[in-house]
């Protein structure tokens, strides 16, 4: 009997100044990434969404990327950018399906929804980005410093969202994080980018 | 019809030396550019006189091809240039040209066997001006529109990658560009049906009145002129829209800005 293929697994990934990188995600895994800026991490989860063209392949519970459709990918493989973007004008003409967590478990009410994109505040477009990704319900998280430039009761609310999100939905998660203690909170392992390949290190002093 | 004499040409030239004199006493520089494209003017259409003179003496269906494939090749070198991040490669100079052919060839033909009906079709008095004029429409809204359009995607791209990761296709992430693209491409003729006869007497129309034609019957040929050009037009930036935004993604739906050349 052959073993169950992980959720997902990326062989000898390779963009530009990153990889080759191989790993295997399991479901409900969450792995931290870090490295200093320009080493190629945004790069990484950009080429594992398949955005870029890349060397290397990605399989999502054995299915090799190239043989799933790009756009149900990327459904499935979803990628939270450092900066969420927005292109019409009222928030919930952004979101089409049903929440996957109820909006005041991030802090929000729900009337924000009819409120114009350009009143919202970074903390809440960052929460309502995530939001709006989590409601296509991906298998997969990549997140890109998703707690960039918060304070930190707005990261915490964004670490209990992509925490419930991970225990209900079995989200297997790749974080880039520059943060110890965050990686610490989160990380069930924890690589360093150096020279273009990911090295295994230990979590350092959980605090909390 | 009034015989012009080389004079009245001269007489006419000495107007433009004249605005040339006076932009110099403005210290304007446009003078010397003025110049140069008034002795284009006159030497470019002095050809196509004879070029044309040459043709309608010899008509036949392999120099009237030869003369439209000309005029095709120069037409799309023209919506080439007129854009600033163009495709790189041949792609750039292929789409607008492509999408020309179609249009302006197809309306063009369709004039010529089914509105008018000459014998033969292809007598070059009736098939060049068409052409020439469905070809020079054409290719104005095509290289305003692919302008826009690969415009468009250089300066949204965080918004259509946006999408793009959201799980939506090409078609969705770029749609809005799309729209505005052949819109843009769209108004000038657009524009241009709705102050016909009000603001602006159209060239054509006025040229021949001024050849004796009876106002009447000129009015019905640049009706039809209005017509043709709208959708030869239209056709035109719908193909170059539709194809140029396909190649601005690659088989995984991936955008690829680096097919576009640097201003």
């Amino acid at each position: 009997m052959s073993k169950t293929p992980p959720l997902l697994q990326i062989n000898q990934l390779r963009r530009l100044m990153i990889g080759p990188v191989s790993l295997a995600l399991e479901a409900g895994d969450c792995l931290c990434i870090s490295g200093p800026s320009g080493s190629g991490k945004s790069l990484l989860l950009r080429a594992i969404a398949d955005l870029d063209p890349h060397a290397g392949e990605a399989c999502l519970h054995g299915v090799v990327a190239s043989r799933i459709p790009a756009e149900r990918w990327r459904t499935r493989v979803g990628l939270l950018p450092p900066e969420s973007v927005w292109w019409l004008p009222r928030v919930g003409d952004h979101f089409r399906d049903e929440l996957p967590v109820p909006l005041e478990h991030i802090g929000l009410s729900a009337d924000i929804m009819a409120q114009p994109v350009r009143q919202l505040s970074s903390g809440e477009k960052q929460r309502l980005a995530l939001m709006r990704l989590l409601s296509n319900h991906p298998q997969v998280l990549l997140l890109d410093e998703p707690t960039a430039n918060l304070d930190p009761e707005n990261t915490r609310r964004i670490e209990t969202v992509i925490a419930e999100y991970r225990r209900t939905q079995q989200a297997g998660i790749l974080w880039v994080s520059h943060d110890q203690a965050q990686i610490a909170r989160v990380a069930d392992r924890y690589y360093a980018v150096t020279n273009g390949t990911l090295e295994e290190r230990t979590i350092e002093g959980s605090n909390g | 019809m009034v015989e012009l004499s080389v004079i009245d040409l001269g007489l006419a030239a000495a107007l433009v030396l004249l605005l040339a004199l006076l932009s110099i006493r403005l210290r304007s520089n446009i003078s010397q550019q003025l110049v140069i494209a008034a002795l284009r003017t006159a030497v470019q259409l002095t050809l196509i006189g004879l070029v044309l003179k040459l043709l309608f003496a010899n008509a036949t269906l392999g120099w009237v091809l030869l003369m439209a494939l000309i005029m095709l090749l120069v037409a799309g070198r023209e919506v080439m240039a007129r854009q600033e991040r163009r495709f790189r490669g041949w792609w750039g100079y292929a789409v607008g040209t492509f999408s020309m052919f179609l249009s302006s060839f197809a309306v063009t033909l369709f004039a010529l066997l089914v509105i008018l009906g000459e014998d033969p079709w292809y007598t070059p008095q009736y098939a060049i001006p068409l052409l020439g004029m469905l070809l020079g429409n054409t290719m104005n809204g095509i290289a305003i529109a692919m302008d826009r359009l690969t415009q468009a995607a250089w300066e949204q791209r965080a918004v259509i990658e946006a999408r793009l990761m959201l799980g939506e296709r090409w078609e969705a992430a770029i749609s809005e560009y799309r729209r505005q693209a052949i819109r843009s491409g769209m108004i000038p003729i657009i524009n241009a049906m709705a102050a016909a006869g009000i603001v602006s007497l159209p060239g054509m129309m006025t040229g021949q009145i001024l050849a004796g034609a009876a106002p009447v019957e000129a009015v019905k040929y640049q009706i039809l002129i209005m017509f043709l050009i709208t959708t030869g037009t239209g056709l035109g930036t719908l193909a170059a829209v539709s194809i140029g935004s396909k190649h601005l993604f690659d088989e995984r739906q991936r955008l690829c800005l680096n097919r576009l050349r640097q201003p």
